[in-house]
């Protein structure tokens, strides 16, 4: 009962942010399939909205929230330029990882 | 009951963001990512930002995560990938070194940090009877539209260049085509 009197601070809000970007470093880090990856690149960038969000909130200013919106228009874009690049680079190889993608290597 | 929500949905998030790490098959971590994202917009709701949930909601959860199967499914590599092979060895040991090194400067950070903002801005309208029930929607529509229109005109031509870019990156050259 006592748990349930307790209220969630600013604080807990950033910290569950940061432990999502932690997890999205990690990913983009060991995962080898590019979509896997590029899934990890959103956990990113959702840990960064969250926190906007909270700062938002915390400073009691509506412009973190208006920025949250245009990352958002943003991702969207990156997505759609992201996959037009991976399904030009894999609709001959399909089984691929990132470690074959070496094609600009010198 | 705040403390409630935020524990629920921070196991969402918890949970879906391991399983977009730990998930062999692409469309597993596909949809643990949307588990992720709802969890966010419970958070966002939890934090009065009502709008950008339901922006989450339908454009991450519907319309990326949509495209991310729809490519999987384009290209057929729905197969399951190995997770045990390490291509360079000491990848992962060092992986897991720099995320604790990232997550411990973030979290002193933050712990650091606690208490020293003060509230600067002009306020947050909060849906009441003064304001009516759309009343984030209302104050974050005045914000876009008058100090931030620009960059939102900018946005939209972002938009435009993204879609051209990759009609003009997916289409297969004319002469391969005949």
């Amino acid at each position: 009962m006592i748990a349930l009197s307790l209220t969630p601070t600013s604080s807990w809000y950033l910290i569950l942010s940061a432990v999502l970007f932690a997890i999205g470093t990690f990913g983009v880090l060991v995962r080898r399939n590019p979509l896997v990856m590029f899934m990890c690149i959103e956990l990113m960038l959702n840990a960064v909205n969250l926190s906007f969000v909270t700062l938002a909130r915390e400073l009691n200013d509506i412009n973190g929230q208006t920025i949250v919106f245009f990352v958002m228009v943003v991702a969207a874009a990156e997505v759609v330029v992201g996959l037009g690049i991976i399904v030009s680079i894999m609709r001959n190889r399909a089984a691929m990882t990132v470690d074959d993608m070496a094609e600009l290597k010198g | 009951m705040e403390f409630f929500v935020f524990v629920c949905a921070s196991l969402m998030i918890l949970l879906g963001a391991v399983g977009v790490i730990v998930r062999k098959h692409p469309v597993h971590a596909a949809l643990s990512l949307v588990l992720t994202l709802f969890g966010v917009a419970v958070l966002f709701v939890a934090q009065d930002a009502h709008f950008l949930a339901a922006v989450q909601v339908i454009v991450y959860a519907g319309a990326i995560v949509v495209l991310f199967l729809f490519v999987i499914m384009l290209l057929g590599v729905d197969r399951v990938e190995n997770l045990r092979t390490e291509p360079l060895s000491a990848q992962r040991p060092l992986a897991v070194i720099t995320c604790l090194g990232l997550l411990g400067v973030l979290v002193a950070a933050i712990v650091n940090g606690d208490g020293a903002l003060n509230e600067r801005g002009e306020g947050i309208n909060l849906p009441d009877l003064q304001n009516g029930p759309d009343a984030n929607t209302v104050q974050l529509a005045e914000s876009i539209f008058s100090r931030y229109v620009v960059a939102f005109e900018v946005t939209s031509v972002l938009l435009v260049i993204a879609v051209v870019g990759t009609v003009l990156l997916t289409r297969k050259a004319k002469s391969s085509v005949k």
